[in-house]
């Protein structure tokens, strides 16, 4: 039987720990993630779910356990052997990440063009008309009226802020991003919109995608897997509408019960 | 094409007392190229477990289920990745159950050609054929032309099922599951849906399907399968 596969997953998580003095934020963590996956991270608050994130993001160092990444030369690299010039390299060209309160991804104070552009610039371009080209065809797919993009996202809805805050992480075409709860700050009206286009663009740019959701119905709507966790483990993982329909742990039978419909 | 082992299934309710309760036991069929296999027996047997085990989208509990792909390589549900199920379900076997599930926002247009879409992502004439496509189900299925580039949400059940219907049929997959995929339509769609079912087997695929109306079951299928056989209850009386 063929089930085996000689290529290599985009990212491969080793037995991670993390530990915030006596409170275990992460118990060994493995999983690995192959390139336009899109996995669904839930669980309560404190379940160690965000942490997890931040840490296979490279924003905060692993007491334990290894986080590799695969690099243009087709081999796994590990992120925290890196240099930061490396690391900060990576989270602006192949990497993004979508923070669940927009004010934190985005400058508020300059123009929604500027934020859009910003990677690009970071990288040597300085072309003027291109990059006002590239902050409209961007504006445009995130649904932002081109005539707001000179005003700065402080004047912008919660909605077009998260919306412009997705337009500036995948500017460079990334291939993984991640992202921390990006709809539960917003009315529900507008939730839909903004999963919508998650969904599209996710799909169409083929991302591979980390989500942390306490949401159920949104990791049903996005993603393809999803593990769940409590307490710092990973307690159940397997194809979404699998866990969903027929969840085995009993953590998991909890989240799945209560609530509706997910 | 698919093969199930002596399956069995059992749920464990953790919240209720650990309560367990035995739906199938012994599950053993073969389903082959152009044949439609109807599933019988009256409700609460476990139709609808056995079909959604086949489809990965129930863990089984024991036995195996071996799926002869697309690609032409053998697939164990049981112990396959997610990442192995995706690429199974996109490539080999489609299913359609009573209900759609609706995407906010999309059109039913983009809904039924989703399915195709997905494999061509940025190139736009091979999206427009897709659309064309997804015209020619929706026309067949009787979907009125004002509602197409609406969102589904609001139709009727019987609009919604057919969307269903038209969205899993419009890639011809070898392997289709169909979970009473007529049960809220009218007599006309019904008799579309069954020539569509005939066809699919004709073409050579192979058919799994639950029919809670009998002239539909007996106008579609070349093989019965009791599933009143598999009950664990069936078992221990034996």
């Amino acid at each position: 039987m063929s089930q085996s596969d000689q290529s290599l997953p985009l990212l491969r998580v080793q037995s991670l720990v993390k530990s915030y003095g006596d409170r275990v934020a992460i118990h060994e963590a493995s999983f690995d993630l192959w390139p336009g996956e899109v996995m669904a991270v839930v669980g309560e608050s404190g379940s160690g779910k965000s942490s997890l994130l931040n840490v296979i993001a490279a924003r905060t160092q692993p007491d334990a356990g290894q986080v590799e990444y695969l690099n243009h030369n087709g081999q796994l690299e590990n992120i925290y052997t890196m240099t930061q010039a490396q690391q900060r390299l990576l989270s602006r060209t192949e990497w993004g990440f979508v923070h669940q309160n927009a004010a934190d991804g985005l400058r508020m104070d300059v123009s929604a063009g500027a934020n859009v552009c910003e990677r690009l610039m970071g990288l040597g371009e300085r072309h003027y008309g291109r990059l006002r080209q590239t902050a409209e065809h961007w504006l445009h797919r995130v649904e932002i009226d081109i005539s707001r993009m000179d005003d700065t996202p402080r004047t912008f809805s919660g909605g077009m802020r998260q919306r412009l805050q997705i337009a500036r992480n995948l500017v460079t075409q990334p291939r993984l991003v991640f992202m921390d709860e990006p709809t539960s700050g917003l009315d529900v009206s507008v939730q839909a919109r903004v999963l919508d286009l998650l969904r599209q663009l996710t799909r169409k740019m083929q991302l591979a995608v980390v989500i942390v959701t306490h949401d159920l119905a949104v990791a049903r709507l996005l993603a393809d897997r999803m593990m769940v966790m409590q307490h710092g483990r990973i307690v159940e993982s397997g194809l979404t509408d699998q866990v969903l329909d027929d969840p085995q742990h009993p953590y998991t039978q909890l989240l799945v019960s209560s609530v509706l419909q997910p | 094409m698919l093969q199930m082992k002596q399956v069995s299934k059992r749920f464990t309710l953790h919240h209720q007392h650990g309560t367990e309760l035995n739906v199938l036991q012994n599950v053993t069929l073969t389903l082959s190229a152009g044949e439609c296999l109807v599933l019988d027996g009256p409700s609460g047997m476990g139709k609808s477990t056995l079909l959604k085990l086949a489809y990965a989208n129930y863990s089984a509990t024991s036995g195996l289920i071996e799926v002869s792909q697309a690609n032409n390589q053998l697939l164990e549900l049981t112990r396959a990745t997610p990442r192995e199920l995706i690429q199974m379900r996109r490539e080999t076997m489609g299913y359609v159950s009573q209900f759609l599930r609706v995407i906010p926002r999309v059109s039913a247009l983009d809904v039924v050609a989703e399915p195709l879409i997905e494999e061509v992502t940025d190139q736009l004439h091979a999206i427009d054929d897709a659309r064309e496509k997804a015209r020619t189900w929706l026309t067949r299925l009787r979907i009125p032309e004002r509602l197409w580039g609406l969102p589904p949400a609001t139709f009727s059940g019987g609009e919604q099922q057919r969307i269903n219907i038209a969205r899993n049929l419009i890639k011809p997959r070898p392997i289709l599951l169909l979970d009473e995929p007529t049960a809220s339509l009218d007599a006309a769609n019904t008799k579309t849906v069954i020539d569509i079912i005939q066809e699919a087997v004709s073409r050579g695929a192979a058919v799994m399907g639950i029919f809670h109306d009998t002239q539909v079951g007996q106008a579609v299928a070349t093989r019965h399968i009791d599933v009143a056989q598999f009950r664990f209850a069936a078992k221990d009386a034996a």
